[in-house]
């Protein structure tokens, strides 16, 4: 078993404006591009952010070996509860899931 | 053929002056930066203030100015002053003025103002978007600025007066760009893909930092090269490019309707450019305008502590947890303050102060930051929570067995007052009959 960081080139979470956060997981080969979107379920990123999976859109794109997920931000950036104002913190999360 | 040149993704940012240079040789039809955005959060926006210190903007402005004296084409910004207020507008026309002074040089300016009244608005029909909060009138009304995404529309009416220099308040980033091009008939979806493409400068290639490209847009499509020593696109960093802040990397909806790139055909067209054929663009029956607004949430006045005691490390959260509760009844007592109006949050810095309720992984630290954050009505009340809390931060013991502790405060005064809290509200379009009706312009000859 390996984690989603030690298969991929790596993983990116950004704000896509004050109230969506995007992920980007970037395989590098389309081995690695395989092996994730077969591993990482959607559902699986829906639990990781306490979310249901409708929530979640899911891009596979295989000309650039890449999977992208876009949810509404956890918190809206910058308000009281926000933690995070460029939303590059959550990306450590989806890096550190294990994939069989 | 339209040929923009990109210097970098925002004013502020920083150029490769050497590349500038190539690229004025190359004879651009138009030189467009973008100013800003939401990713700093709601506070420049809230308060109509530029994230960016002035004497970086008015250096890096003046270089863009004697650019666009040698290319003897327009220069145009969007969302001038990071959140394209009226007030960063006429900040940046200062700022301009004394540039245009200091060269002894002349320019036709337009002014392209996005701000709305906030009263208006809140009379207005708005559409939200997916994920827009709940507003009511009150809520609108409340806010400190509103402003309008402008679009290529209003930005060729800036274009048409014949203007030398336009600022613009709050414009999408790629309207700066794919304006000019739409004008001049080029492929529409062409237009607007470049400009996404070219929106964070030398973002789409190697190199990055070095900011500056050219994008040549016609009939079919356009074609994006970097022009910095070392700087490098290619099909794959071209096409990623679409991923970067996007929800959808497929479709981007613009003022007027929406760009599909699902046909897109990117090729290298050598070591350096590449070109991109096959974007759609999607014209709406509609014409609508996405708005942005930030108002108070409160005041705040913030304290750190760093636990090191290795009992206190390893018991912090309900050390942290029984500090709340004894603040609160402290509150309650000496000042009676509505518990409906206040709150007191500790975040533990070192354990999960990043993620909060969705962090997976246990915290091993040798040390803690506990950072202490007050948020009230007003300022002085924020720093009286503060005050009450801070006995506590410092002395507060995990049992009453134990002799009174004492954590590392690293200032005095501990209680750092951080002024009003500001918070996004808007996440709405708005249709307009005409462009230009939530937008001014202004020219003046100096």
């Amino acid at each position: 078993m390996s984690s989603v960081s030690q298969i991929v080139q790596k993983v990116r979470s950004k704000n896509a404006g004050p109230f969506w956060l995007t992920i980007d997981i970037f395989c590098g080969t389309p081995a690695a591009y395989a092996q994730i979107v077969e591993g990482l379920s959607t559902a699986r990123i829906a639990a990781l952010f306490k979310t249901t999976p409708d929530q979640i859109k899911r891009f596979d794109i295989a000309d650039l070996n890449v999977i992208k997920f876009s949810l509404p931000r956890p918190t809206i950036q910058g308000s009281r509860t926000d933690r995070d104002m460029h939303g590059a913190g959550w990306a450590p999360l989806v890096a550190e899931l294990d994939i069989n | 053929m339209t040929r923009v040149l990109i210097p970098s993704g925002a004013l502020g940012l920083g150029y490769d002056k050497v590349a500038l240079e190539r690229a004025v040789t190359a004879k651009p039809d138009l030189i467009a930066i973008d100013g800003g955005s939401t990713d700093s959060g709601p506070s420049y926006l809230g308060r109509g203030v530029s994230k960016y210190a002035r004497e970086s903007t008015k250096a890096e402005w003046q270089g863009l100015i004697e650019a666009r004296i040698a290319a003897d084409c327009p220069l145009v910004i969007g969302t001038a002053g990071t959140c394209g207020t009226d007030s960063t507008v006429d900040w940046l026309y200062e700022i301009t003025l004394e540039i245009l002074s200091d060269l002894g040089a002349t320019a036709k300016i337009a002014r392209l103002y996005s701000e709305q009244d906030p009263r208006k608005i809140a009379r207005s029909s708005l559409t939200p978007l997916s994920a827009a909060p709940d507003i009511d009138t009150a809520t609108i009304e409340s806010c400190t600025h509103i402003v309008a995404l402008a679009g290529a529309e209003q930005i060729n009416a800036a274009l048409e007066t014949g203007a030398d220099i336009i600022i613009a308040g709050r414009t999408t980033d790629t309207a700066i760009i794919a304006a000019l091009p739409l004008a001049n008939g080029n492929h529409a979806g062409g237009a607007w893909h470049g400009a996404k493409i070219g929106e964070c400068g030398a973002l789409c290639a190697t190199n990055p930092q070095s900011g500056v490209i050219l994008v040549d847009f016609d009939d079919t499509g356009f074609t994006v090269t970097p022009m910095a020593d070392g700087a490098f696109a290619t099909p794959h960093t071209v096409s990623a490019h679409m991923l970067y802040e996007n929800s959808d990397p497929f479709i981007l909806y613009e003022p007027g309707g929406y760009l599909d790139v699902t046909g897109a055909k990117y090729t290298a067209i050598d070591e350096r450019s590449v070109r991109v054929d096959g974007s759609k663009w999607v014209p709406s029956d509609a014409y609508s305008v996405k708005l942005e607004g930030a108002r108070i949430t409160g005041y705040q006045t913030i304290l750190m502590a760093i636990l090191r005691d290795a009992h206190y490390v390893e018991n912090a959260q309900s050390w942290c947890d029984d500090i709340l509760l004894k603040h609160g009844l402290k509150v309650a007592d000496r000042i009676g303050l509505d518990p409906a109006t206040w709150h007191a949050e500790l975040r533990i810095i070192g354990q999960d102060a990043n993620l909060g309720y969705l962090e997976t992984r246990t915290s091993n630290a040798t040390e803690l930051g506990v950072l202490a954050i007050l948020t009230a009505p007003d300022q002085a009340t924020a720093n009286t929570l503060g005050k009450l809390m801070n006995p506590y931060l410092l002395h507060h013991p995990l049992t009453q067995a134990e002799e009174q502790p004492t954590f590392a405060f690293p200032f005095s005064p501990a209680e750092i007052d951080r002024g009003a809290a500001y918070e996004f509200v808007l996440h709405h379009v708005m249709e307009l009959a005409d462009p230009m009706d939530a937008f001014r312009l202004e020219v003046t000859d100096v």
